[in-house]
């Protein structure tokens, strides 16, 4: 493993395959378990740095780090020195000159965590950069799907919705073609980024077309806040014609599982009642997070101290 | 070897045991742990560490089931994430913690690894048991003990006390993970 986990597309197959079998031990060595703590990392601090609002991702991140005893500091843009003009590099040495040995760090723009890397000799790992990567999410999802089908080569993937602004989407096309999966793209061409002809992907306009074949059918949120043009007519269309409801999820293959990376817009990308069917593998996906940010956490501090 | 005339290479490896020697060893072991365990013996665990460790434990296992018909569980507990050189030596791929369905409570557990040396791994694994449950108590049985302890641990059962140099390296080979049964020492 290389010292920072910055995106999935740095990772080969070989690193990917080593996360999460990584993964899959700690969660069979604390399957079961009273203490449900390890002290691998005793001594080590992870910082949480996060300049955009993530409870999911931080609390996932903050239990990680926990439960292999390393110390915890959550820090949040907001409320703090940036506030007050203090830029991302100070901040970082200032993080660094108290004896952080990780940054984990979400930040609006794309690419801040590759600056964050070159500031500072710790590790540091992305959890989510504009809308570039959110590599552990691919991780944790590479992971769920493994889990659910027993493998990952040659599984197809329908990955729906606003592919244009989501990093989750972004991460998951370069982790799970590089883990041998089949991607494909379905969303509105409004909402599929420039340049996606050079991704290793297909693309369709078509969900319902696509969705007969897929083994795993990926929703990404609308995300509402970054709606600032005409992406599309109106929710109600955009839901008639990429929402999963009951009627497509009967489309569905039998083995096929349904994932969202959450929060979710209930009724708008994804019907209630298709969320809590036992296709749905949305808590799993949370509860192997944690299981994933341990193998990474471990793997990237575990080594040597650089 | 004793008495070569000509000066011995810096890795000159010397055969300490050879496969029938591994084999009476373990034969031995199983032996004193049906002894040492008495009436408790349906209460014991075999517990290997691994890599060696493991298949060590099922072999003791098995030999105990022959010489005393009584089938003992075994298990395995892997702990390097409760090794304390993490910094120094870096990851190394994680292991299975295998245990019996019913736990270690309350039971007799003999950890079984290959080499005992400094004592850290024994340490790791007593950590690992410790959040895995409440053994009655914890024996240790070890292939070869080489000296050279940093810990205050001592083995209840030995299959060979070899007086090393710290230069040296025990290299245990068995058939499970390397083809074939050997113990070396390499190095002088």
């Amino acid at each position: 493993m290389k010292r920072h986990l910055l995106e999935a597309a740095d990772l080969d197959r070989a690193d990917a395959t080593l996360v999460l079998d990584t993964a899959a031990q700690i969660e069979s060595a604390l399957a079961g378990r009273e203490v449900k703590k390890l002290p691998t990392l005793r001594g080590r601090t992870v910082v949480n740095l996060f300049y955009e609002d993530s409870t999911r991702t931080r609390i996932s991140f903050e239990l990680a780090a926990k439960r292999l005893s390393a110390d915890v500091i959550n820090f949040s843009a907001k409320g703090s020195s940036v506030s007050k003009g203090e830029s991302l590099k100070d901040t970082a040495l200032t993080l660094e000159a108290m004896g952080s040995d990780a940054i984990v760090v979400r930040h609006p723009s794309s690419g801040a965590p590759h600056r964050l890397a070159g500031w500072v000799r710790g590790s540091v790992v992305n959890a989510g950069d504009g809308t570039h990567e959110h590599p552990t999410q691919a991780l944790l999802d590479a992971y769920t799907i493994r889990r659910r089908l027993g493998r990952l080569d040659g599984v197809r993937v329908a990955v729906v919705g606003d592919v244009l602004h989501s990093r989750v989407a972004r991460s998951n096309v370069w982790l799970l073609s590089t883990l041998g999966a089949e991607v494909t793209l379905v969303a509105p061409p409004t909402l599929l980024p420039v340049g996606v002809g050079s991704w290793p992907v297909q693309v369709s306009y078509d969900l319902d077309a696509v969705l007969p074949k897929a083994d795993v059918v990926m929703m990404l949120r609308v995300q509402l806040e970054r709606m600032n043009a005409s992406f599309f007519p109106s929710a109600r269309e955009y839901s008639r014609r990429y929402g999963l409801d009951a009627l497509r999820l009967a489309a569905l293959g039998d083995e096929a599982v349904v994932m969202h990376p959450g929060p979710m817009n209930r009724g708008m990308e994804i019907a209630a009642d298709v969320a809590d069917s036992v296709r749905s593998t949305i808590v799993e996906q949370v509860a192997n997070g944690v299981s994933v940010r341990m193998a990474v956490l471990y793997l990237l501090l575990g080594g040597a101290s650089s | 070897m004793a008495g070569s005339p000509a000066p011995v290479p810096e890795n000159a490896s010397t055969v300490l045991l050879g496969a029938a020697d591994v084999a009476r060893v373990v034969d031995r072991i199983a032996h004193q742990v049906i002894e040492k365990a008495g009436d408790a013996l349906p209460d014991v665990v075999l517990v290997g560490i691994p890599t060696r460790g493991a298949p060590l434990a099922r072999r003791l296992a098995g030999r105990v089931a022959a010489f005393a018909g009584t089938a003992v569980d075994v298990g395995t507990v892997d702990i390097t994430l409760y090794r304390d050189d993490l910094r120094t030596r870096g990851v190394r791929a994680l292991e299975d913690t295998v245990l019996p369905a019913d736990g270690i409570d309350g039971r007799l557990v003999v950890l079984v690894d290959d080499v005992l040396f400094s004592g850290r791994s024994v340490r790791a694994a007593l950590d690992a048991l410790r959040d895995l449950g409440r053994p009655r108590a914890v024996q240790l049985a070890v292939l070869v003990d080489r000296g050279h302890r940093e810990l205050p641990i001592r083995a209840d059962y030995v299959g060979k006390n070899v007086p090393t140099s710290r230069a040296q390296k025990v290299r245990v080979h068995l058939a499970e993970t390397d083809g074939a049964d050997e113990v070396l020492v390499v190095g002088q």
